[in-house]
């Protein structure tokens, strides 16, 4: 059985855990100073070699992506993307309320790898708390020399920022969150140019998810070897997994890559609800591909065995879903939720998605016809590639796989003809 | 009278200035600054911000209205956003919305008739384990029961 693991969490659940002098006492900054004695390529390398993977969804070696900022003389950038707001995901948050200074000594070892002058930490609109600590921790940064004009005496500069979204899902995609820094409306960018060549302000930039940054200080600190003791050999290290829905523990795990779907649910989440049977699962976020139960069994939480299994491991974002769940009412909320936060240029997106949640509006309120199905996914499969970024790929993830995986359930809803305000879901409020 | 920042935000304007190469990319701060200083985001308050930035009056309304959190029309005191989205529906956001609303007599969109409260649908807010949960303002509150959702709103003045 997998055992929780303290990569990530070690500081979590500690008093005070966010401020300086408890991160300091437990051994904070010293990754830092480490890579900071260290050649920036070398540090690059270091996290390649750990097999790291971005943590935000997307899975791309974060190694490799520092590797292609250029090596010319414009100013260099990271963004750190908190815009937290893949469905089912809630571990940024976490991290930035409790242990902000984690994620600040990562952008040191990041900013010092691809010699970038500055960091901005894009945090979401309603993060509020969650930003105030992590400005918090900035400002405690810089006053003890951690960050400025001579970052721990080495001469070097580096300047850390945070900025706030303003509620836009779309803002998490990494052009459309350049755009929003710049500015403008979170609308994404046609590539090339890549963010490497033309980022922000039209400088060299890379863009990573907190959960990646905060994992180098283990590499740094412990080597690749150390890092790559756990999770699977394609898939190395840890994952901060986000349980919600129909079990009895939600919340965050740190658990290493690899770790059984129904050992998170039974062992870590302490099983279902009420004790109500397990139906079907959204494995990675409400964009990955649903899983029956059938399914679930034997099934390992990494990249690989989610790819296998038809999904994706996305964000980590696990949402449980109980039997006496309809479905087709669960799919409509998440219909709504991409037609709402499509940004709007592409026209398979902006057109699909409000005509996907249309028909979903429809048939939830009892005038869905048969061919409603097969029309949903005929538009979902011209969405499908072909779009400027991924969100309209994402609203096509649950509207195939609920349609193709529980088709019954959706026809003999259709065929009833009467909709449903009762017996949506299985767990009363109370 | 034409809107002005006060002593204050013009001193926060100018601060956070300093936190971007180019004036244009303070845009999303400035209308909250406006927002905050001016109520909502109005027409003649983009239009000032438009001028701060040296930006066109068209940008700002562009901005202002692809985000959800800058108001161009006010709203109460008390902005009550409910989520919605899959994760709080499976604990029972859904109930959680129809007692709030039944509870202030607001429909969604509505606010009541002393100003002191705004009920909104909103998506995920990222705060999934401990669902069914709302923002109000600037907090969160999680792990709603009818009696917590009842002590939270009575207890806002």
């Amino acid at each position: 059985m997998a055992e929780e693991v303290k990569i990530l969490t070690q500081n979590w659940g500690k008093p005070d855990s966010h401020k300086l002098e408890t991160y300091l006492a437990a051994g904070g900054y010293e990754a830092a100073k480490k890579a900071l004695a260290m050649e920036p390529a070398k540090v690059s390398q270091t996290v390649l070699d750990a097999g790291l993977r971005g943590r935000g969804g997307a899975g791309f070696p974060t190694g490799r992506k520092w590797m292609f900022m250029p090596k010319d003389e414009r100013p260099r950038y990271l963004c750190v993307n908190a815009d937290e707001g893949e469905p089912g995901t809630f571990k940024d948050r976490e991290i930035l309320l409790q242990d902000p200074h984690m994620l600040i000594e990562g952008i040191i070892i990041a900013c010092w790898a691809m010699q970038a002058k500055a960091g901005y930490i894009y945090i979401r609109g309603e993060f509020i708390e969650p930003a105030a600590r992590t400005q918090a921790a900035i400002d405690e940064a810089y006053a003890k020399g951690l960050l400025g004009d001579n970052v721990m005496g080495t001469g070097w500069k580096l300047d850390v920022y945070t900025h706030l979204g303003a509620g836009a899902y779309i803002c998490g995609e990494e052009t459309a969150l350049i755009n929003s820094l710049e500015g403008r409306k979170g609308q994404p960018r046609i590539r090339p140019p890549f963010p490497p060549q033309r980022g922000v302000f039209d400088m060299p930039t890379t863009v990573n998810n907190v959960e990646s940054i905060a994992a180098t200080l283990f590499i740094i600190a412990n080597g690749p070897e150390a890092y790559k003791k756990h999770g699977t050999e394609k898939s190395a290290g840890s994952k901060l997994f986000c349980v919600s829905g129909h079990v009895n523990k939600p919340g965050v795990y740190e658990l290493p890559l690899g770790v059984p779907l129904l050992e998170l649910i039974n062992k870590h989440c302490h099983g279902m609800l009420n004790g109500i049977a397990l139906k079907a699962v959204i494995p990675g976020g409400s964009s990955t591909p649903i899983l029956t139960a059938q399914e679930c069994e034997n099934l390992k939480m990494d990249y690989e065995a989610l790819a296998a299994a038809g999904s994706m491991l996305g964000s980590g974002a696990v949402i449980v879903i109980g039997e006496g769940t309809c479905l087709v009412n669960a799919l409509r909320v998440l219909t709504h939720f991409y037609a709402h936060e499509s940004c709007g240029q592409c026209t398979p997106c902006r057109e699909g998605t409000g005509w996907m949640d249309q028909i979903m509006k429809r048939i939830v309120n009892g005038e869905g016809r048969i061919e409603d199905l097969d029309l949903l996914l005929s538009i979902a499969n011209n969405m499908f590639g072909n779009t400027i970024c991924p969100l309209a790929d994402a609203a096509v993830g649950p509207v195939k796989s609920f349609i193709t995986k529980f088709r019954d359930e959706f026809e003999v809803y259709i065929r009833e003809q009467k909709g449903r305000k009762e017996k949506r879901w299985p767990v009363k409020w109370k | 009278m034409a809107l002005q920042f006060s002593a204050p935000a013009q001193a926060e304007f100018n601060k956070l200035l300093k936190n971007y190469p180019v004036k244009e990319a303070a845009l999303l701060p400035s209308l909250y600054l406006a927002q905050r200083e001016f109520g909502h985001v109005s027409l003649e308050a983009m239009e000032y911000v438009a001028g701060l930035l040296g930006v066109t009056p068209a940008r700002v309304y562009g901005v202002a209205a692809f985000y959800t959190m800058y108001h161009q029309a006010p709203v109460g005191k008390y902005l009550v956003q409910v989520c919605l989205n899959l994760p709080c529906a499976l604990r029972g956001a859904e109930e959680v919305f129809e007692y709030i609303g039944k509870k202030l007599k607001l429909k969604e969109g509505e606010t009541t008739p002393d100003q002191r409260f705004t009920l909104m649908k909103v998506e995920c807010l990222g705060a999934c384990g401990n669902a069914p949960m709302m923002q109000i303002n600037d907090n969160y509150y999680e792990d709603l029961t009818p009696a917590k959702v009842d002590e939270i709103l009575d207890g806002l003045k």
